[in-house]
């Protein structure tokens, strides 16, 4: 049974798509393109996401052929978007999503202008991810100023110009914590080092070389434990851990500076999609999908860093578009048509695989990270004799594999390993 | 002439006696405080409970059995007036061994003499009707319904809101230095800011109300700090109906389990005795959270990975010479009334506190009091979006489209809701711009991601509202700044 909706003014879209970053935004060009009637949502004052503040280069070299910063990556989006005339919203914040029946859902969103309902018969979910702070990963000590996810650092220092700090200790060797040790240097703060848990680095090679360019320490197989400091930073403790990650009695030092920028790791924001419902994947943290990007909850569509974390944006905008493809296709068919789909399951050394179900009626991507790192392996798909070699494949590294529609058309299943050649 | 009151502290102790005392014409109230906003010293981190009234032996601690029991009652009325988060959700003290009944029925004997109204013993089957997903090994509890929880920072915020609505005086960062005192009477206090003049001075200076005490000449009891560390998980983990205690021991009420106002599940404290010197240190350990791990694991056992922590914190209660609350008028020193060693159940007694100094100054220093006649018990709630309807969002927005823009993703805390905190700072002279006042007054910077993504535009709004740079806006007072100057201040070398 349907609730009463509360008396607020009713908007009617074929889709909404909720974020405007590089998923959403490419979501929202693809679905205006195809020919649907589009409203695009984001909780801020300007399009782009994350992108505006990676004042970096290594964007686009896969989606736009070129090399990009986040600005100009953004800023290609928007103007697409503007061109096509796509309808968006910035300050709005999307407080709820109901399910009333396949097509037809309603979005309530909340903007300087008010509240809104809008009816739609689907809903693309672009809405990113968060980080994990200092607290999720352990960290005891004083609660006091200094202590930034490199996220919120970036947004203080590239959206509102402000300097969190003159020296500075980052956990975790991801990109985002790679990427703000440069932007640290960059401005002439001394990144006094790089913490890492595991015994190899968490990033791409090519920000891993920042390490070096700027002569800033690295400890692997290191974990940063306790924070002290009166009204602000002033030392943090480091202690190493053995092979199972267990601290090593005896190990630890101080280390002195008044910034600790946690970059830990991302985790997918789908709260919003889990209250209607929608099956997530532990591995992924992300839902459940098929190769539409479709979740468990049919007309809601997911892209980019809410269905799995990537490392590349190019990827993240391809997904936006197939979402907008899967949308159109629900729109017109009046769902997914069912079908015998083919589950895609995890065989050795693969810590998530997406999307979780193929239909083997279209070539697809699959999106996978590895556990642990490799040299010299396989990638192989015994269901269907898929084999490809690979020198070297690690967790910071996403792959992304091409499957044409006739290999997987006959098969009921299909696992995916990465092994020793 | 007006008798001229200075109460050295804005914790849940002096912000409930500065309201109490602002009901009378011939006071005028000072109210001072060293922190940049009020509530935050001990009064900021706690269990947050109202507590029964049954744990306090009145022959051992009378101040407190009395204060408590009285304390809950008229918090019940309180809540309303200042419209303070609550919820009375009652407690168990659950028996794991048959002989925790003897200690049970020792609680029950005890709140019953306090004067604790509908305590009884539940058997397994009601207890674990009460409470369904409790630790198996539970045999049966004790029931004291009129156990509550409120917000202790919230709750002094609106007293102080009230007080200062009823004409109190309030000085922030206002450090005491001195206590004059001529011919055995209280002159007034030497303070930071210059000298305040006072009749009657009210030392409700929680961990430092020996030192405040000792600037009098005062030097009968001594307070050390007892540190207790919490966990708080994230939304939607599972947390019981009831406040949990264990069955206490000789040493310490046990590890509480309870689902805070706010909707967390919340585990803690433990008790770490420091030395008197430590009076500042806040710092969660490792060993501490460990205990409290395994403490609230034994009433709870389906504790959650503990990655889904949100925020684990510290906190100090004042522990006084002798372990009864002391509140007297000193008789060497005329004019001046000791609040001191207000530790647990000092959140639940302090507006019997507050009534029995008002008591004291007519009684023991002969003021006669004279009530206002207008005196307004009111205060109103900020504004929280979290808890308006679509359609109040829009009355709001037609208002002010800040209403309508939410910052706190998680929480969905509304520019209009940081607006008004800030209004409301100002209002009661918070001068230095905190994020972390912010915070306590909306809820910002509280959800699952801890302020990533909304701290920045919080500190946008503070720069913009108190005309600052943004890098001066602080986290929690001064020393404690978002930055150190422009993002080029290295290069140029223009750091502040």
């Amino acid at each position: 049974m349907m609730e009463p909706m509360p008396q607020i003014p009713m908007l009617n879209y074929d889709v909404v798509v909720i974020g405007g970053g590089p998923a959403g935004m490419a979501a929202s060009i693809k679905a205006k393109e195809l020919g649907l009637n589009v409203l695009l949502l984001d909780e801020n004052d300007y399009l782009g996401g994350i992108l505006p503040q990676c004042i970096h280069p290594g964007f686009g070299i896969h989606y736009f052929r070129e090399e990009l910063t986040g600005p100009e990556f953004a800023a290609r989006l928007a103007k697409r978007l503007v061109e096509l005339g796509v309808e968006y919203r910035t300050g709005a914040r999307v407080l709820e999503i109901r399910n009333y029946s396949d097509l037809e859902k309603v979005v309530v969103f909340t903007s300087p202008s008010g509240t809104f309902q809008v009816w739609t018969k689907a809903v693309i979910y672009a809405a990113g991810a968060r980080e994990r702070h200092a607290f999720e990963i352990g960290i005891v000590g004083d609660r006091v100023s200094g202590i930034y996810t490199a996220g919120e650092a970036q947004t203080l220092m590239d959206i509102y110009g402000i300097l969190p700090g003159k020296e500075i200790v980052i956990v975790g060797s991801g990109d985002v914590g790679l990427i703000m040790a440069r932007r640290f240097a960059l401005e002439g703060a001394k990144v006094k080092a790089v913490v890492e848990l595991m015994p190899y680095p968490g990033g791409l090679a090519r920000n891993v070389m920042i390490l070096r360019d700027f002569d800033i320490p690295l400890y692997l197989g290191h974990k940063v434990v306790e924070v002290r400091g009166k009204g602000r930073v002033e030392r943090v403790k480091v202690v190493k851990v053995d092979e199972n990650l267990n601290e090593i009695p005896g190990s630890e030092f101080w280390i002195e500076a008044d910034t600790l920028i946690i970059s830990a790791g991302l985790v997918p924001s789908v709260k919003k999609l889990k209250k209607i419902g929608v099956e997530i994947d532990p591995a992924t943290g992300g839902p459940v999908v098929n190769d539409r990007l479709e979740t468990s909850v049919p007309g809601i569509f997911v892209a980019g860093n809410s269905l799995l974390i990537n490392d590349l944006v190019d990827y993240v905008a391809e997904q936006g578009e197939l979402a907008a493809e899967g949308a159109r296709e629900f729109i017109e068919n009046g769902g997914i048509e069912s079908r015998k789909w083919v589950k895609v399951r995890k065989g050795e050394n693969v810590r998530l695989i997406v999307p979780h179900y193929l239909s083997g009626d279209r070539d697809v991507y699959l999106y996978l990270r590895v556990s642990k790192p490799m040299e010299d392996v396989e990638l192989r798909i015994p269901e269907i004799g898929k084999r490809m070699k690979l020198p070297v494949v690690k967790p910071a590294e996403m792959l992304r594999i091409k499957l044409k529609a006739e290999e997987i058309r006959e098969v009921e299943k299909l696992t995916v390993e990465v092994v020793k050649a | 002439m007006k008798t001229k009151v200075a109460i050295i502290g804005a914790g849940i102790s002096g912000a409930s006696i500065a309201r109490v005392l602002s009901k009378y014409e011939n006071l005028e109230v000072h109210l001072i405080e060293k922190a940049p906003d009020v509530g935050w010293g001990v009064s900021k981190a706690n269990t947050a409970l109202i507590h029964g009234g049954y744990d306090d032996d009145p022959e051992k601690y009378p101040t407190r059995a009395k204060l408590c029991i009285r304390g809950n009652r008229l918090w019940h009325q309180w809540v309303k007036e200042l419209q303070i988060p609550h919820v009375w959700n009652g407690a168990l003290i659950v028996a794991t061994k048959d002989e925790d009944f003897d200690e049970l029925e020792r609680l029950l004997e005890r709140g019953r003499k306090n004067g604790v109204p509908e305590m009884r013993i539940v058997d397994r089957d009601e207890l674990f009707h009460l409470e369904p997903d409790l630790t198996r090994e539970a045999i049966g509890a004790l029931w004291v319904p009129i156990v509550g929880q409120i917000g202790p920072i919230p709750a002094v915020i609106a007293l102080v809101e009230n007080a200062v609505a009823n004409g109190v005086k309030t000085h922030l960062e206002t450090e005491v230095r001195g206590i004059k005192v001529e011919n055995g009477e209280v002159k007034g206090v030497e303070t930071n800011n210059g000298f305040i003049e006072a009749d009657i001075v009210i030392n409700a200076a929680g961990l430092y109300a020996d030192d405040v005490a000792r600037m009098a000449g005062i030097d009968y009891f001594e307070i050390h700090p007892r540190k207790g560390e919490y966990w708080i998980f994230d939304e939607g983990i599972p947390g019981p109906r009831r406040v949990l205690f264990p069955t206490p021991t000789q040493i310490s009420k046990g590890i509480v389990v309870t689902t805070e106002i706010s909707g967390h599940l919340m585990i803690g404290p433990n008790a770490q005795d420091l030395p008197p010197e430590e009076k500042e240190d806040f710092a969660t350990t490792k060993e501490g959270l460990e205990q409290v791990w395994e403490g609230a694991k034994k009433l709870w056992p389906q504790l959650p990975p503990r990655s889904k922590v949100i925020r684990t914190f510290a906190g100090l209660r004042p522990e006084p010479t002798g372990g009864d609350f002391i509140i007297k008028a000193e008789e060497e020193v005329w004019g001046f009334i000791n609040v001191a060693g207000i530790r647990s159940p000092g959140l639940t007694s302090a507006p019997a506190i507050a009534h029995e100094v008002a008591g004291i100054i007519e009684r023991d220093l002969g003021v006669k009091l004279v009530e206002k006649e207008k005196w307004n018990p009111y205060r109103k709630e900020i504004t929280h979006f979290f808890m308006l309807g679509p359609e109040q969002i829009n009355e709001m927005v037609r208002k002010n489209p800040a209403y309508g823009k939410v910052v706190c993703r998680c929480n969905n805390v509304s520019e209009g809701d940081i607006l008004e905190a800030i209004e409301r700072m100002k209002m009661i002279g918070v001068k230095t711009p905190s994020i972390d006042s912010v915070k306590f007054r909306t809820k910002a910077t509280t959800g699952t991601c801890q302020g990533s993504f909304c701290r920045p535009r919080i500190v946008q709004l503070l720069a913009r509202e108190y005309g600052v740079e943004p890098w001066e806006v602080t986290l929690k007072g001064r020393g404690s700044e978002i930055g150190i100057g422009n993002v080029k201040a290295l290069l140029r070398r223009d750091e502040a």
